[in-house]
């Protein structure tokens, strides 16, 4: 039997310790990686200035000329790109959290239904499902966009809810509040309610810890942050007015109104997401070993106490983490309302200002760097609330 | 019929049939339906919301639809429009590949069809040649689709259609599975400069929406190309889309190595096994098989993300859509055309997850409890 011997050649062996060869590949890959990126970049530059073109956030003050049908804050086509940019991001903002909420509520009560001992329900909850999550999204918008363009009937037809509220293909319109002075006593004691809840719930948890009183903490903290403003608004003679909407000519005037394309993609974006939170909450669900629940009946706490001292404490630990891939790929997905026009920030500085100036590098830049943002606020708000309710092991 | 009393020995009475208040439609009804007061009222709240919309539907569907018909003006005001859908169904089919070519495209997805069988199914006789020709036929496809080397040659702009669906589709599942094995590894690896590489990208990617990415994959990418290099807009989309699920699916891999005791790890190189090889034979056929429902969910959703082509102007079959209902001979149809292309969506995303499941249970050597 030979034995082999041993290699000479330094570096030969350099490669077979491990340490070096660690150090080795690693200079190597950011030799690659660094030089990919000088090329590109030295490409961007060669290219750029063959054109004539430089890199220049200074267009985000030029006017901006063209008009955004849905915004929150004042604007006009005299408004400069950047404030173009920031109605856009408030339109995502706005899409965005509206989305979140409906579909989280949609999201839970499929997942309760998807349970449910009614075979009944149980199979129409299972359908849904499954149609909503293998249809992609993008569909969604458009067909109900479609149906909301082509099937509501036109102003004149409106459906009429009350005088007040008229649904028609122009969009939902409804009245807008006007608030007069005496208003700001009513917020003043909302926020007076919210500071009590929030003393109030510290107060009685420590009375339960020290001598086991309770107290019905739901109710009167709702009665703070609700009733009471609500008995001061009637009080001062309801400060605000109302601005019903009327139909004038061919289409509605005064009032707000809620367009249909803001219609259409929320709704979208909500009833797709649902389908997948409901499958998150009822796998989460049934990640409960059934022992904890039959532990809790042994001990006499009654159905909705277990659900909610139990259950769902412990579920909700499973259901977090991937949750919040689903409200960040719902805020990602707002940016598909390009498809059917609605003016969010990609529509906007990544859509119109992007073609009138000709600045595509800043302003795709601009638009990822805001969704990079998005994510990361979301994500770490997120994982904060997980780290509240985590499992704290020993 | 006259009663007689019979008697038995002890053991010998034949079975009696089950008590019929635990058998048959009733007592499936009563457990399943109407076990309790508020479960009846459920049942009966859903039965009536079904009664609003199934028969309604099902008229203006099926039985008040116009199958046939040239225009619009020839369908019926109160049903669907489905005369439309037989008008364009090539359209929808193989986009604008030129007519005398299509068999080309019908060739090639029979050949898929082939080399998917024998990856997706185990008991398939003559595997082994078939998994060979599976591994050719990602160039045989191309050939046949995009021409050159004694075919007429066909442009990307022209592919269209389902066709355009199932070419980005696949293309962007058989690629984006080993780069993001790769960058799920790299995640994993000891090595800084190399995590930390692949943690900014698979977060990058991550973070912003597919549809920006597009965006600079049909706008942007020429000013990062060496003056005067262009390349076809399908081959960029293609790489985007692809960049884009591995670090979806990077993640997924990841979660599947994070499940593994490090036990194993160490057992392989206690055995003397080198990285590449522990991680071959040891940690990845453990890793993936945790992670197969994560990586079908990921191939689905590449599939659906495919549609977001259309806004960057190429024709999928939602594509066809939107631009036929714009179409004015064929004005104010929207839901039968999006209806259509939803069914060909469900089932494709619906087999795969089915295809999964029976993965799943395959697979399962029984350390589940």
């Amino acid at each position: 039997m030979s034995t082999p011997t041993p290699n000479t050649n330094a570096l030969v062996r350099a490669w077979y310790d491990k340490e070096t060869r660690s150090v080795i590949v690693q200079i190597i890959a950011a030799a690659l990686i660094l030089s990919f990126f000088a090329f590109i970049i030295n490409n961007a530059v060669v290219n750029l200035s063959n054109i004539g073109k430089d890199i220049n956030f200074s267009f985000l003050w030029d006017n901006a000329s063209y008009d955004i049908n849905q915004h929150l804050i004042e604007y006009s086509s005299t408004s400069s790109h950047f404030r173009a940019m920031i109605v856009g991001l408030i339109n995502t903002l706005l899409v965005a959290v509206a989305g979140i909420v409906l579909a989280t509520i949609l999201g839970f009560i499929l997942g309760v239904m998807r349970l449910s001992r009614n075979w009944l329900t149980q199979k129409i909850a299972y359908v849904y499902i499954e149609y909503m999550r293998n249809v992609p999204v993008l569909l969604h918008i458009l067909l109900l966009h479609g149906l909301i363009v082509s099937s509501l009937p036109r102003p004149k037809g409106s459906y009429n809810f009350g005088d007040t509220f008229f649904l028609n293909n122009r969009g939902f319109q409804m009245p807008s509040p006007e608030f007069q002075s005496l208003f700001w006593i009513v917020g003043g004691f909302v926020v007076a309610g919210l500071a009590f809840a929030w003393w109030f719930s510290r107060y009685a948890k420590n009375v339960q810890d020290t001598t086991g009183k309770t107290y019905p903490v739901a109710l009167i903290n709702l009665a703070a942050i609700l009733l009471m403003p609500l008995v001061v608004y009637f009080a001062l003679g309801s400060p605000i007015e109302w601005d019903v909407p009327a139909l004038k000519g061919f289409n509605f005037k005064g009032g707000m109104v809620v367009r249909p394309e803001f219609i259409a993609l929320w709704l979208a974006l909500s009833l797709y997401t649902a389908a997948f939170i409901g499958e998150i909450v009822r796998a989460g669900i049934v990640a409960i070993d059934h022992g904890q629940t039959e532990a809790a009946q042994a001990l006499g706490i009654s159905n909705s106490r277990v659900l909610k001292l139990v259950v769902i404490p412990q579920g909700l630990r499973v259901i977090i983490p991937p949750l919040t891939s689903q409200y960040l790929n719902l805020a990602k997905n707002s940016s598909l309302a390009l498809a059917i026009g609605y003016m969010d920030i990609v529509a906007t500085i990544g859509g119109i200002s992007l073609n009138q100036t000709g600045r595509e590098m800043e302003c795709m830049l601009i638009v990822m760097a805001i969704y990079l943002i998005i994510s990361l606020l979301i994500s770490s708000g997120m994982n904060w609330y997980n780290d509240r309710i985590r499992l704290v092991e020993r | 019929m006259t009663m007689t009393k019979q008697t038995y020995a002890p053991g010998t009475h034949p079975s009696l049939p089950a008590p019929t208040s635990t058998t048959g439609l009733i007592y499936w009804l009563r457990v399943n339906l109407f076990s309790s007061v508020a479960n009846s009222i459920i049942t009966l709240v859903s039965l009536y919301l079904l009664y609003l919309a199934l028969p309604a539907s099902i008229n203006w569907l099926f039985l008040d639809a116009t199958y046939i018909g040239e225009t619009r003006k020839d369908c019926a005001p109160n049903g669907a429009c489905l005369a439309f859908i037989g008008e364009r169904f090539n359209l929808f089919v193989y986009g604008f590949y030129p007519e005398h070519l299509r068999w080309r495209v019908d060739l090639a997805t029979i050949l898929l069809a082939v080399a998917g069988a024998a990856v997706l199914w185990d008991n398939i006789p003559a595997r082994k040649y078939m998994l060979r020709f599976a591994l050719i036929y990602p160039f045989i496809g191309a050939w046949l689709l995009s021409g050159g080397f004694g075919l007429e040659h066909v442009g990307t702009h022209l592919f269209g259609g389902l066709m355009l669906t199932l070419t980005i589709g696949v293309t962007g599942i058989v690629c984006s599975l080993p780069i993001g094995i790769l960058l799920a590894l790299g995640r994993q690896s000891n090595l800084p400069i190399i995590k930390y590489f692949c943690i900014g990208f698979i977060e990058f990617i991550r973070g912003v929406p597919l549809i920006t990415l597009l965006f600079v994959a049909s706008t942007m990418l020429s000013y990062f190309l060496p003056p005067g290099t262009t390349f076809d807009l399908l081959m960029r989309v293609l790489i985007m889309v692809t960049l884009f699920s591995s670090a979806y699916m990077a993640e997924v891999i990841r979660g599947g190595l994070q499940a593994l005791p490090k036990g194993q790890l160490e057992a392989a190189e206690s055995l003397g096994l080198n990285y590449s090889q522990a991680m071959r034979f040891i940690i990845l056929p453990q890793a993936l098989k945790i992670s197969i429902p994560g990586i079908v969910n990921t191939f689905i959703g590449l599939y659906k993300d495919s549609t977001l082509v259309i806004v960057i102007g190429l024709l999928d079959p939602l594509g066809i859509g939107r631009a036929s209902v714009a179409d004015s001979a064929w004005l104010g149809l929207s839901t039968e055309v999006y209806l259509f292309v939803a069914i060909f969506f469900f089932i494709s995303c619906f087999g795969m997850a089915r295809y999964s499941l029976y993965l799943e249970n395959k697979l399962n050597t029984g350390h589940k409890r």
